[in-house]
This record gives structure tokens, C-alpha cells and sequence, in this order.
């Protein structure tokens, strides 16, 4: 893999800990633990109903959690230090020292998640919002930095000179994302107007402009043709590099996962069964087994099939 | 879209020849015909009314067998003239351009006709009432026709003149630029046609005179107050997506918190005003909380709930409100201090010097709402290229990806409920200042009603829909009134063709806030209607 970081500088954004979630009797995550590194493009895989999406709501907010602690790190995983305290404390999210933060998303609202802790996502059925042009899609998502900058509308209904201004750098901020997706010529229709593939990109765009430290992407090559999600694995290297992005990616679509992933970890029936680099993942008898649906007691007959 | 669509052919043509009429078109007409008798039979041929405080039934199967003649005649004539056409292939709308010739001609004798009736002073009083000696009914249908051609007129009068200005001020169409002057002039000319409004709107009381011009003022009044609550109603159903069925709370706050202070304390209108809006902005706070966790249906009948809520209750604390007799003599309003009465030092025509005239608190009234209707949507516009605007519009698209992109649903929603009620107290403030008099029977259902009807018929979220829909339910409601019970028919027989021809209002589509290259209208079909 190219490294636009060097791998000393790798350390913990995200640790999850005992994360169970049950819906009634349903076990759908099952106390997950799992950490992603900063600046990696970390996959989850397993079979469908394996607890991937449940897992990715739990994170972005949707779901609260019925047990265990999502923790995420700004600035350096010395935050992680004052985690214990915070913790105790009841807090949502605590400064450490500098600029470093840790936020509990297990007890944030899933807006906050978004706005404070700086984690987007996408969604596995594409969410725009189909009615409004892409540039206004790109708009609404800077909402909270232009919410401000317009004196929680009062100024912006006085007509402020600073808000002006920061509507001009949000209308530029929108551009540079729709050329770099090739919708800019696009930019004036209704988001609803576009082929599938476009409105996958429009969704990554949309999600990079609420400035993310941890960009969340379900499923975001589904549907797509091989050269789309040829370009779609170019696009999300490029963004990783430029913009000090750490992805984190459910994904079926093996050609994507393991071209682009640093470390893959692999669901099922809520469990992590393993979780390394795509070379482990891609000799592991247990996913191999979990994937062809293999009782426990023949991975090891199936490990020897298929030669390992 | 229609080009694509299959013909609206009824059943039966599919199957005709070319011809004459022919026994299945007989048929067709005839099961109409039984079909119209007994819908007409039951809802008109029967007549329920109180005649010395009993309870009688009047027939009246005349005017049922007259319906159902029409009707059974108006498909006759579709049958043979219009569907028989369109079997091979072609559609009703695909009809129209070939009949466009036609309509312009039509429209250009129309125009020039109105001319002469609005210059021409008694040209049209005496039109009326020749056809009126001859019956009745031509008396009106000339009366209808007159009034349309006049009005036509006016508005195409308005746009040119709206459109000359424009070319004097340099800015011509793109399209038409370096063309010659006639292209110039008719080029996107329909552009004019909000602006020409307006300026119809500001002169209104010197367009009229004569006996009619009360009855045209107070018309005009009562349908911006209408205007007034659409553009408020249209920020929580039309932005926001949030279905509200019980809008007409918010209008009974503004009058009863105008109709209170005023006769308790005394103070002025324009100190109540703002006092108004508050207390509907905090009711629709209120009312905002417990449902935000409601969607679609739930939400329509929760907010209805409200609405009789505070009817009833206004009904009921007879102490505070009066109960059913309502709240009377409350403070007319002044011109900035200056009453509007014959007798007196210090009124207002005494003070500039006038001859005492009715007209003149009139005139008064319908600037003051027309100048409160154009605060509203300068505000709604503003706000829609605001970030709180485009959240409203986001949150009614998809209120999940709105959290993900960290945008406060909760709070969302409040405002859009809070500024859309306070815009309602402001109308309802002016409604108890021009009537005197309210009671609760003022804010029925009904009214919620008719409102939300005005949003959806004129397309949600369009502001310029709001006025015609508006123009076009409460205008042609006291045009005629004369009609009686069958003003309802025609009411909900126009809503229906409407549902059928445009059924996302007269005005689909949306305006984008903001753009890159060009701004481009979107057609409704895009656009989501919110699910609450």
C-alpha cells in the first residue's frame, strides 16, 4: 500500500469495546471489540445479517447500544488517556491535552456524532436528498459551520457581510467536491436526477463535507459496474491521502476490499471471527468457512481442502 | 411527461369507429346519466332545512334532473368530439398546440375586450344588465366573462408595463438579446407575471371606483389575510414537510391575544402585534414537542387534535374568553394614532383635511395586511437561502441523512412550527383588529382546512402558488356566493380536475436556493412531500 503516513504515526482513532447490541432476543452484535488506526482504511466483512450495518449505526448514533463503549480520538490516541475519567464521570466527550478530544459516541445523539466528533457515513440504500440540486445537497451539509457563520439565522436574515462570505467559501468548498467526484457540470440538478453510480459519489461528497475525522462508507461499491468501482477505489485512496482521512468500509465487493483496505476484520453472527491485513484475512480457514457456511468442527477439514 | 403516457381515453371510445354517434356512445350517455341522478338524486334532489324551528325536507328534483343532463350531455359531446379523436393514439394534452392558434386569438380578442371594458366607464355595468333583463343566468355568465376579460387585461397591462421597464433598465431576456424589439418584448414574458402581481396588489384601491370598490377592497382583504396564513402554513408543510392540520390554533392565538390585551389594557395594535406572533410561536413550540417524534398520518391527526384543543378550550373559559359570545368592541384600528371616525377632533380626516368616508379605514386595513403578506414572504424567501431554510427543505427529504450530516432535527422542526405559527398570530391579530368582533366560532377545522387546501392546490412550497390558489378559493368562493350550496360543488369538483391534471398544485416544482452555473427550476416530481 501506498502510505501518505508513515506507519509510526499510526495510532488508535477508534476503539470499541465490548460492544453488544440486542434487538428483544436477537444477539446482533455480540461484544465486538475492534480498533481502527488513524489514516487506515479499515473493512469489515462477513455474510449478510452478519452485524455489520448494526454495528456501523451504532458507531455513527443511530442505534444507542445495549452494552459496551465506542471511544474516538482527535488529535492523537493520547486522548485515549483521559477516557477512564470521562467515563466515570458521565461525560460525552472530554478535552485532553493540545488539541486532542475523546468522544463517547455510544452516548451522543446521532447528530452530535456528526457535528462534534466529526464521524460521516453513508448508507447501504442511498440517502440524498433527491429533491434539491447537488450543490445544495453539498450546502446542507456544511450546515453546521453556515448555521454559525449566520448568527443562528439573525445575522443571516440581516444580511451580514460574514456570512456572505462564508456562504462563498461553502459554495467553493461544494465545487472542489463535485470536481473531484466529475459532477460539476452537474451541479445546478436535482440529485434525484442522477444514475446510481453518481449518486454513490454524490454521498462520499456529501459526507466529506461536513469535514470528517472518520468517514464511514456502507456498502459504497454496490450496484456499481467494475470500471465504476475502479474509480470509486482511485477516489477513496485519493481522499485518504489529501484529506487526513480514516475510512472505515462495509463492503461485499471483494475487488474493492482488498485493493484498498489496510486492515480487514471480519464479522459473524455479531462476532469479529478474525481481523488482520488482507493477505491474513484472505488465508484464514475461518472466514473462509464462515463465508461458505461451514459448521466449527469442519474448518479445519475445509482449511485443508482449499489448501492451507 | 404526457407524451409518454397512454391516452386518458374512457373505456368505451377504445372500442368506436369513426362515425357518427353511434348506439355504444348512446349507451355510454345513458349509464352516465343513471350514474349522475342518483349521486345528484341523493346530494341535491334532497334538501334538509328548518322551517319555524322544524326540520323539513324540501325536494328539489328538478334541479337533479338538470345536472345529471348536463353531465350526461357534456360526456355525450366529449365521446363523439374529443375522446373519438384520441383513439388513434394521440392524447387530450397533445391536442392543445394544434388549438393554439385558436386560444391566442381568443386571448388577444379577450384582452382587447377588456380593454374597453375597463376604459369604457359603464360599459360593463350596462353589458350585465342587458343580458340580465333577457335571464338571469346570462346575466351572470356575462358578468363572469366581463370580470375575466377585465382582469385579464389588467395583468397582461401590468406585465408589459413591468416588461417595458425592464428593457428601459437594460436588463432584456438572454435569449432575446440584439433581437428585435417585438421579441424583446414577449420573450420569457410570463417571468413578469409575480411582479406584475405586486404592482396589482399596490394599486388596487385606485384600479377600482364606483359602487364595486368596497366590496373589491374588502374582498382583496379577506384574501390576503388567506395569502397571509398560506405562506405561514407553507414553511411547515411546504419546507419542512410537517404535515399541520390544526394551523388555525395559531391564527385563534394571535386574535384572542390581540382581542385580550387590547380590550384589557388598551394598548395598540402595533405593540399587540409582536405580542402576537410571540404567543403563537410559543403555542406552536408547544405543539412542536410532543409531536416530533409523529410522521405522516399520526402527525395530521395530533396537530388536528390541537387545533380543536384550543377551540374548545376558548369555548369553554367563558372568565378569560367569553366563551361562545366571544369577545366584542375590540379597539378598531388607527392610522398611527389617528382613528378613522366621522365625528371628533383628531381623526384622521380631520386631520388631513378629508370629507369623512368608510373608505378610508378600508384602504388602511388592506395595506396594513398587504404590507404584513409581503413581511412574510421577504422573510420566507430570506430564510429559504439561510442554512435554517435548506435544513427545513433537507428534513423533509430525508430526515435520517439531515442527522448525519449533524443537523439538529429537533430543533429543526421547532422552528419551522414556531415561525410558521407566529406568522399565523400576526394574521390573526390583524383579523380581530379589522372584524371587532371574534368568537371561537371564527377558528373551526374548517379553516385549518381550507388553508392547507390553499398550500396543496397551489403547489407546496411554491410562494407564487399560494396566491393564485388563494385568489382562486377564497376570491371565487365570495364571487359566488350567489351559487349557495352548489359553490361547494364546484369547489370540490376544481379540486379534483386539479388533483387529476396538476396533482402537485398549480405551481410543482421548486426554485433551488442557491446555484453554481445557472439556476434551474426542478420538476416536482423530485421533490418529496415529507412524510412529517
Amino acid at each position: 500500500m501506498a502510505d501518505g503516513v508513515s506507519d509510526a504515526t499510526r495510532d488508535d482513532l477508534l476503539r470499541v469495546e465490548n460492544l453488544t447490541m440486542r434487538f428483544g432476543g436477537l444477539v446482533a452484535v455480540d461484544k465486538l471489540s475492534f480498533t481502527a488506526r488513524r489514516g487506515d482504511i479499515t473493512a469489515i466483512i462477513g455474510p449478510n445479517g452478519a452485524g455489520k450495518t448494526t454495528f456501523f449505526n451504532c458507531i455513527t448514533g443511530f442505534y444507542k447500544p445495549t452494552e459496551g463503549r465506542i471511544a474516538l480520538a482527535h488529535g492523537s490516541e493520547a486522548a485515549f488517556e483521559a477516557l477512564p475519567a470521562a467515563t466515570f464521570r458521565g461525560k460525552q466527550w472530554t478535552k485532553a491535552n493540545g488539541a486532542c478530544a475523546v468522544f463517547l459516541l455510544e452516548r451522543m445523539p446521532g447528530f452530535e456524532i456528526a457535528r462534534l466528533a466529526r464521524v460521516a457515513r453513508t448508507f447501504q440504500n442511498i440517502r440524498l436528498f433527491a429533491g434539491m440540486t447537488l450543490l445544495e445537497n453539498l450546502l446542507v451539509a456544511q450546515h453546521t459551520v453556515l448555521n454559525a457563520a449566520s448568527g443562528y439565522t439573525i445575522g443571516g436574515l440581516l444580511g451580514l457581510a460574514s456570512f456572505k462570505r462564508a456562504e462563498a467559501a461553502a459554495i467553493d468548498k461544494a465545487a472542489y467536491w463535485l470536481r473531484e467526484i466529475g459532477l460539476v457540470d452537474r451541479a445546478d440538478d436535482p440529485a434525484g436526477d442522477l444514475p446510481y453510480g453518481a449518486q454513490r459519489r454524490l454521498e462520499i461528497a456529501r459526507a466529506m463535507c461536513t469535514d470528517p475525522v472518520l468517514l464511514c462508507l456502507d456498502e459504497p461499491a454496490a450496484g456499481l459496474n467494475p470500471r465504476e468501482s475502479h474509480e470509486l477505489n482511485a477516489l477513496l485512496l485519493k481522499i485518504r491521502e489529501e484529506h487526513a482521512l480514516s475510512i472505515l468500509l462495509i463492503e461485499h465487493d471483494m475487488g474493492v476490499v482488498m485493493q484498498i483496505s489496510d486492515r480487514i476484520a471480519v464479522l459473524d453472527y455479531g462476532k469479529k471471527i478474525a481481523e488482520g491485513t488482507p493477505d491474513e484475512i484472505r488465508a484464514d480457514p475461518r472466514v473462509i468457512a464462515a463465508y461458505l457456511g461451514v459448521p466449527d468442527d469442519e474448518v479445519e477439514d475445509v482449511g485443508a481442502e482449499v489448501g492451507l | 411527461m404526457t407524451d409518454t403516457l397512454q391516452p386518458e381515453t374512457s373505456p368505451v371510445t377504445r372500442t368506436l369507429p369513426r362515425g357518427h354517434i353511434t348506439a355504444d356512445v348512446l349507451k355510454d350517455a345513458g349509464i352516465t346519466f343513471v350514474i349522475a341522478l342518483l349521486l345528484f338524486g341523493s346530494i341535491v334532489g334532497l334538501r334538509t332545512d328548518t322551517v319555524n324551528g322544524v326540520l323539513v325536507l324540501i325536494p328539489q328534483f328538478g334541479k337533479a334532473l338538470a345536472l345529471a343532463t348536463a353531465v350526461a350531455v357534456g360526456r355525450l359531446l366529449l365521446d363523439v368530439f374529443i375522446w373519438r379523436r384520441m383513439t388513434d393514439g394521440r392524447t387530450f394534452a397533445s391536442l392543445i398546440p394544434s388549438a393554439l392558434p385558436v386560444l391566442k386569438v381568443a386571448g388577444a380578442v379577450g384582452v382587447t375586450f377588456g380593454l374597453a371594458l375597463y376604459s369604457i366607464p359603464g360599459f360593463r355595468a350596462s353589458l350585465v344588465a342587458g343580458a340580465g333583463s333577457g335571464h338571469p343566468a346570462l346575466g351572470a355568465i356575462t358578468d363572469l366573462i366581463t370580470f375575466a376579460c377585465e382582469s385579464t387585461f389588467l395583468v397582461i397591462a401590468a406585465m408589459s408595463i413591468v416588461r417595458a421597464a425592464r428593457l428601459v433598465i437594460g436588463q432584456t431576456p438572454d435569449e432575446a438579446v440584439g433581437q428585435g424589439i417585438l421579441r424583446r418584448f414577449t420573450a420569457d414574458f410570463g417571468r413578469e407575471f409575480p411582479i406584475a402581481l405586486l404592482l396589482i396588489a399596490l394599486a388596487l384601491p385606485m384600479l377600482t371606483a364606483g359602487p364595486s370598490q368596497r366590496y373589491a377592497i374588502d374582498t382583496a382583504t379577506q384574501i390576503l389575510i388567506y395569502v397571509m396564513l398560506g405562506w405561514g402554513l407553507n414553511i411547515v408543510v411546504g419546507l419542512a414537510g410537517l404535515l399541520d392540520l390544526g394551523y388555525v390554533a395559531f391564527y385563534a392565538v394571535g386574535a384572542y391575544t390581540y382581542a385580550l390585551i387590547s380590550t384589557q389594557f388598551g394598548w395598540s395594535f402595533w405593540v399587540c402585534l409582536p405580542l402576537a406572533g410571540f404567543f403563537a410561536a410559543l403555542w406552536g413550540i408547544t405543539l412542536g414537542f410532543p409531536v416530533l417524534r409523529l410522521r405522516g398520518d399520526y402527525l395530521a391527526i395530533v396537530t388536528m387534535a390541537f387545533g380543536e384543543i384550543i377551540r374548545i378550550v376558548l369555548l369553554n373559559w367563558q372568565s378569560l374568553t367569553g366563551g361562545p359570545n366571544g369577545i366584542n368592541r375590540i379597539p378598531k384600528l388607527t392610522f398611527f394614532g389617528l382613528p378613522f371616525e366621522r365625528t371628533g377632533d383628531g381623526t384622521f380626516a380631520s386631520v388631513f383635511g378629508l370629507k369623512f368616508d368608510p373608505l378610508h379605514r378600508m384602504v388602511f386595513l388592506y395595506y396594513v395586511i398587504l404590507a404584513l403578506a409581503l413581511l412574510t414572504n421577504f422573510i420566507t424567501l430570506r430564510l429559504r437561502r439561510l442554512p435554517i431554510g435548506r435544513a427545513w427543505e433537507a428534513l423533509r427529504e430525508d430526515e435520517i441523512a439531515c442527522r448525519s450530516v449533524g443537523i439538529n432535527t429537533v430543533t429543526t422542526k421547532l422552528t419551522a412550527f414556531a415561525i410558521g405559527a407566529m406568522f399565523g398570530g400576526f394574521a390573526g391579530s390583524f383579523f380581530a383588529a379589522r372584524q371587532g368582533f371574534i368568537s371561537p366560532e371564527s377558528f373551526t377545522f374548517m379553516e385549518s382546512a381550507l388553508v392547507l387546501a390553499i398550500v396543496v392546490l397551489g403547489g407546496l412550497g411554491s410562494q407564487l402558488g399560494v396566491v393564485i390558489a388563494a385568489v382562486i378559493l377564497i376570491g371565487s368562493a365570495e364571487r359566488f356566493r350567489d351559487l349557495e350550496d352548489f359553490r361547494m360543488l364546484i369547489f370540490g369538483l376544481s379540486m379534483v380536475l386539479v388533483m387529476i391534471w396538476r396533482p402537485r398544485g398549480l405551481m410543482s416544482g421548486r426554485t433551488p436556493s442557491a446555484f453554481l452555473n445557472a439556476r434551474k427550476n426542478i420538476s416536482g416530481s423530485f421533490v418529496k412531500e415529507g412524510r412529517g
